[in-house]
């Protein structure tokens, strides 16, 4: 179970008061009669699926009923901060010190090992057969 | 003045009004009677509810005028008169919950209509919709501890707080008014449940069900 903070009720909640909604900060394109097929395709339908750091937007349903970010760690569940619509998050995945502390980043490392770092890199990869 | 039409809601002539809880009730046979009681229910039938939403600023100076009322402000809190039968709820940044005496609603609807004028709010009766279940007693808040996830030690639930939240997997507003005495605004559909609920839950204090 989660404890979520509110960031408009200001307290801290069971997880069963509120629901995800999926990947934040989505833009809508500016123009949409003049967007490609394959942006409005994007904004539409593809999402990010990140390991480690993933900002989401939730909904108090239960208590407030109002719509805010949080940012998790898709590895270890942990959330790393929670804040209201329109506000930027102050950790990301570019953050140095996220990245070190989290070991399994996003899929540029390449690893496959779920859950956490492998004792040496060379156990992912290709050998030659 | 605001262009939205307003209605009253509540009959004027002498047809019967039931509560959401008259059904449950005329269904037992005689109503739970302890002689020591952990417990008591009541219903507070046919109160006045409105949603009021806006900003809280203008929403304040109306509120004032008309109830002679602050807004609370503050998350979570609740404010009552002098007399406890009128209250104001903070339901979330832009939206409070008015309780006054049945019958007051629709006149303090217009009052507050024509204070806000032309500014951006919305005003909900919401009487119909849901009712108040009264629970006292020095058992009450181990009744509530068994039932809802939410922390109601008085350390984290004083007295003049309100919050909404799950009670037995139902949305209900939790309010403590008074020292040993809380509140739930429960909705009309899930009046029966929660009051069987209630009913079940502080069977092992003694319960007593009062009209």
């Amino acid at each position: 179970m989660f404890y979520i903070l509110c960031p408009y009720c200001k307290e801290h909640r069971e997880e069963e008061e509120f629901h995800p909604r999926g990947q934040a900060h989505l833009m809508r394109p500016e123009d949409p009669d003049n967007t490609t097929d394959e942006e409005w395709g994007d904004y539409l339908f593809f999402r990010d699926n990140p390991r480690g750091i993933h900002h989401e937007m939730w909904v108090h349903s239960v208590g407030c009923r109002k719509f805010f970010n949080i940012t998790r760690n898709t590895v270890t569940y942990e959330i790393l901060e929670t804040y209201p619509m329109g506000e930027q998050p102050t950790i990301t995945a570019d953050d140095p010190s996220v990245r070190h502390e989290q070991g399994a980043q996003v899929a540029d490392g390449g690893w496959q090992t779920v859950g956490a770092r492998p004792e040496n890199t060379a156990l992912n990869e290709e050998t030659s057969s | 003045m605001s262009d939205v039409q307003e209605f009253q809601t509540r009959p004027t002539d002498t047809s019967k009004a039931e509560s959401p809880l008259e059904w449950s009730l005329h269904e037992q046979k005689s109503l739970p009677h302890a002689s020591n009681p952990g417990v008591t229910l009541s219903e507070k039938p046919f109160l006045g509810q409105l949603i009021v939403r806006g900003g809280a600023i203008v929403l304040d100076e109306a509120v004032r005028e008309v109830m002679d009322m602050a807004l609370p402000a503050k998350p979570h809190a609740l404010v009552s008169d002098d007399s406890g039968e009128r209250s104001i709820q903070w339901l979330s940044p832009d939206e409070w919950l008015v309780i006054v005496p049945g019958g007051e609603e629709f006149e303090l609807e217009q009052k507050l209509r024509k204070s806000l004028g032309q500014s951006h709010f919305s005003i909900v009766n919401v009487s119909g919709g849901q009712t108040v279940l009264s629970l006292k007693g020095n058992r009450a808040r181990e009744v509530l501890m068994k039932s809802i996830s939410y922390d109601v030690h008085p350390q984290a639930f004083p007295v003049g707080k309100g919050v909404s939240t799950v009670f037995a997997k139902a949305t209900i507003i939790l309010r403590r008014p008074e020292e040993n005495g809380w509140e739930l605004v429960i909705r009309r559909s899930f009046a029966d449940y929660c009051y069987r609920w209630l009913l079940d839950a502080s069977r092992e204090y003694g319960v007593s069900v009062v009209r």
